[in-house]
């Protein structure tokens, strides 16, 4: 299943793919900037993201509130969202309604600071410390987003620190540092802008240059430092953190190849033999076999630079211990890292995911997401057209090398969350 | 530097709703087909009336026990084959009984489709509901009641059911049933409710995608038309109404890191005439992100990172509910501001811009909503569920542009009642119980979390 791709790039470094799909009257209009909360200083942990947010509080001709007022009054929907390595922004809209977005989006990548204030960063950051309230602290688990990433990176990573951010950091943000992100960071050839659905391609090229053409290339980022790290940990990596929840589970990160890398794929098919539905084996065997967990998933993170992360996710039935859960979980990836995956297991998870990647084509806005991400992470578009080709070439060999490589006990970190009540009288 | 003006729009390209087409099979089962030919995929939802409604009192989960059972093998095969099978053809079987239905659906790629539905046939007609498998199920829905003590969020959906259903309502206990009630079930139980309430003539087959009506019917036709069992007309009980005042309960948990709360009372039906004003004056009140209510706590006081209000469509009159997770020291403070936009939503009519928001908003989206064949296959499933007319999706647009600011008023007036209003906080009593002692939305109750 291959989908049209036209790519061009802007002389301020803006590259721009085109996705054309007149089935709907639809467009999908989709920006990645390539900056995370990997890209934070020390002491502004959570600051991508809360900036992520001021970019909903206008720019210079577009007024507070105005942003989301505009898409919605035009029959669309959007939002935007911030991972380690990028953070998207993203609207589908009827598609007469295209040159609204790009001017949306136009004007808040030029002309992003006329807009700031001190009360509208003031708002948001209370905002975002109530997303942090309602996403981790008052979430059963929630802490998991900040603890696994901090056990399986080192203290100097980009990838250590919490993406949602410390309160005393979040407090700590100031309108100085929105006007240095926005430089350092909001540049157009830091940048890359995806369009799919119902458009004309010269007539959208047209509107793109018209927008976007005027803002000016920025003075270059500052390069990740102490990105590189060992491929595997090296050793047994665990720590046990008591909380209010009433059921243990367990968080097991292995290191894995980076996101798009050859390995990447034997990485991502082993997970989905683990923990892809009620087929994989974590389930069958701990579920429904041997009764012992309520639940079990596995995923990768999808990190394109220094380490990918690949994330076993188990939680406890009420008569389970932590104990007993942590020992059979290592019971079953022992298993696997002895004996090796079969042909059978590759051809279910490959057949999933194969529907799995026709089902996200339908969407104009996921296309759009993919082609971006492909853009951004790996430097080429295409390469959404080549993923059903990569899946299907991964044979249990590939993933067996893999596992071997990777599953072992030096490459294991958990995060065991165990219930107060157990905590206290074990 | 960046261009000032904002473009205006060019001439909207017309959208029309797949159109689809129905036939009943002669031994009662409906089909639907909406070919929609652009990638090689095909949706299937089956629809059956067994709803939580026709649960046993003191059985309550029976419908949702007995939709994951079908999962659970059949007389030719285990639950374990079953799975494997569906997956290895890159498609899972999912599913689940709700108020007003039980649907399973599957998405697969249209080659692969006579294999999964054969299968699929095999697991409506036989299930095999084998008393370890119920044991197992029944097993993993207690491990998730123990999970909701811990849950905030979806223990403060729960607690307002049960808070604002009057005492032996089926609205006000769990939908999938509670600790109690489901160890009470056993698969006998589980066997007869499918006896009583699966049937063809309760049973819709919707496919969507790339398939045409011919090849729809006679799919369904070759593995369904054998199906010629009767059913007794299930009697579904009448929700009880909700209390007749204002009321306030706290549910403790005292490790809370912010409140979770719900305000409302119990809503309209799904077909009452009224449903597109509502529709449009929720929109404005708490449904869209340019909402009153959002605008208020998030965006001007930062009391919250959402507030959103919404009407859970039922057969029956569901909860009107507005929703939101607020930092401790302001509950008190972010509840008197929603029960103020309440009162000003029901005061005066809304601004013209107001009502274009939303009607423009819900006009636009329409095509956005349908652009996958499952989402498709949902509307239609509710269509079917609600027993909505064969035009609905070609009128939804002008039904809604027809609301005037006069309509939204009528609406927030005849269904928005301030004297109703129960509000249920999840949160630490230590902060937050002065608070709603002050507030004063009639009696205050306190209780702990505890499973029902």
């Amino acid at each position: 299943m291959q989908i049209p791709i036209e790519t061009f790039r802007l002389d301020n470094g803006l590259l721009v793919t085109l996705s054309q799909d007149n089935t709907a009257p639809i467009v999908a209009v989709n920006l990645w900037y390539h900056v995370g909360s990997a890209n934070e200083r020390a002491g502004r942990t959570g600051f991508a993201h809360l900036f992520e947010h001021m970019l909903f509080q206008g720019s210079e001709h577009v007024g507070a509130n105005e942003h989301f007022e505009f898409v919605q009054r035009a029959g669309g929907t959007l939002n935007g969202s911030t991972w380690l390595e990028r953070t998207n922004y993203f609207e589908t809209v009827p598609s007469n309604q295209l040159e609204l977005t790009l001017w949306l989006e136009a004007d808040r990548m030029g002309a992003l600071l006329p807009a700031m204030t001190q009360k509208k960063l003031d708002t948001q950051r209370d905002v975002v410390k109530n997303e942090r309230r309602w996403s981790v602290d008052n979430q059963p688990y929630g802490t998991w987003w900040e603890k696994l990433p901090a056990l399986a990176f080192p203290e100097s990573h980009p990838f250590h620190h919490s993406l949602i951010g410390s309160m005393e950091d979040l407090s700590a943000a100031s309108l100085e540092d929105v006007e240095q992100f926005f430089r350092t960071f909001y540049t157009p050839d830091n940048a890359v802008l995806s369009i799919a659905g119902d458009f004309d391609s010269a007539e959208a090229r047209l509107l793109v240059e018209k927008y976007f053409s005027v803002i000016p290339r920025g003075a270059g980022k500052p390069e990740l430092e102490g990105m590189d790290i060992a491929p595997r940990f090296g050793k047994r990596l665990r720590q046990v953190v008591e909380d209010d929840v009433s059921l243990p589970r367990l968080y097991m990160a292995f290191r894995s190849p980076v996101f798009g890398s050859d390995g990447y794929y034997a990485a991502s098919v082993t997970g989905a033999i683990l923990g892809m539905r009620q087929g994989s084996r974590l389930y069958r065997s701990l579920v429904r076999e041997r009764q012992i967990a309520a639940d079990a998933s596995a995923f990768t993170f999808d990190l394109a630079k220094g380490s990918d992360l690949l994330i076993v996710d188990v939680t406890a039935r009420p008569e389970t211990s932590a104990e007993k859960l942590e020992e059979e979980v290592e019971r079953e990836i022992d298993e696997l890292w002895k004996n090796g995956a079969t042909p059978e297991e590759v051809e279910r998870v490959v057949a999933l995911i194969q529907t799995d990647m026709v089902t996200a084509l339908q969407s104009a806005s996921d296309r759009a997401d993919k082609i971006s991400m492909f853009a951004t992470l790996l430097g080429e578009p295409a390469l959404v057209n080549e993923q059903a080709d990569k899946y299907n070439a991964v044979t249990a060999e590939k993933v067996n090398e893999f596992v071997r490589e990777y599953l072992g006990p030096d490459n294991r970190a958990k995060l065991l969350y165990v219930p107060r009540a157990e905590a206290a009288a074990a | 530097m960046t261009i000032a003006a904002r473009p205006q729009p060019g001439p909207p390209r017309d959208y029309h709703f797949p159109k689809f087409f129905k036939k009943t099979l002669d031994n009662g089962v409906t089909v639907i087909v909406a070919p929609v030919s652009k990638l090689p995929l095909v949706s299937v939802a089956t629809v059956i009336d067994a709803t939580a409604l026709a649960d046993e009192k003191g059985k309550e989960g029976t419908a949702e026990l007995t939709a994951q059972g079908l999962r659970e093998g059949t007389a030719e095969r285990t639950g374990v084959q079953l799975t494997l099978e569906f997956e290895m053809l890159g498609t899972s079987l999912e599913t689940g009984a709700d108020w007003d239905s039980t649907i399973a659906s599957m998405t697969v790629l249209k080659d692969r489709l006579p294999k999964a539905f054969k299968i699929f046939a095999d697991v409506l007609l036989s299930p095999a509901f084998r008393a370890e498998d119920i044991e197992r199920l029944k097993a993993e829905r207690l491990a998730e009641r123990v999970q909701l003590l811990d849950e905030p969020r979806g223990l403060a959906d729960e607690s307002f059911s049960r808070f604002l259903y009057s005492e032996g309502s089926r609205y006000a206990a769990p939908m999938s049933g509670s600790s109690k009630s489901v160890s009470a079930i056993t698969s006998g139980d589980v066997a007869s409710f499918y006896r009583r309430n699966y049937a063809p003539s309760a049973t819709t087959v919707i496919l969507v995608g790339d398939i045409t009506l011919e090849a729809g019917v006679t799919l369904v036709e070759s593995n369904l038309g054998s199906w010629s069992v009767d059913r007794a007309a299930t009697k579904v009980t009448a929700d009880k109404t909700q209390r007749a005042e204002r009321a306030t309960e706290l549910v403790a948990k005292p490790d809370a890191a912010q409140s979770e709360v719900r305000i409302g009372h119990a809503g309209i039906p799904r077909t009452h005439p009224d449903y597109f004003r509502i529709v449009v004056m929720n929109a404005i009140l708490g449904g869209l992100f340019s909402s009153r209510i959002n605008l208020n706590l998030r965006e001007a006081n930062g009391y919250t990172y959402g507030a959103s209000s919404y009407y859970d469509w039922r057969r029956q009159s569901g909860p009107f509910v507005i929703s939101t997770a607020v930092q401790s020291e302001v509950t008190g403070a972010a509840i008197s501001e929603t029960l103020k936009e309440i009162a000003r939503m029901r005061g005066e009519e809304v601004g013209q811009d107001e009502l274009t928001l939303a009607t423009s908003y819900l006009e636009g989206v329409f095509p956005i909503r349908y652009e996958t064949t499952s989402a498709i296959a949902a509307a239609l499933t509710n269509m079917v569920v609600f027993g909505l007319p064969a035009d609905y999706f070609d009128t939804y647009r002008a039904n809604i542009a027809a609301v005037t600011t006069r309509d939204v008023l009528a609406a927030a007036k005849a269904h928005v009642n301030p004297d109703l209003l129960q509000v249920v906080v999840v949160g630490n009593p230590e902060l937050v119980q002065e608070q709603l002692v002050s507030l004063a939305n009639g009696p205050l109750s306190v209780r702990e979390a505890v499973e029902a």
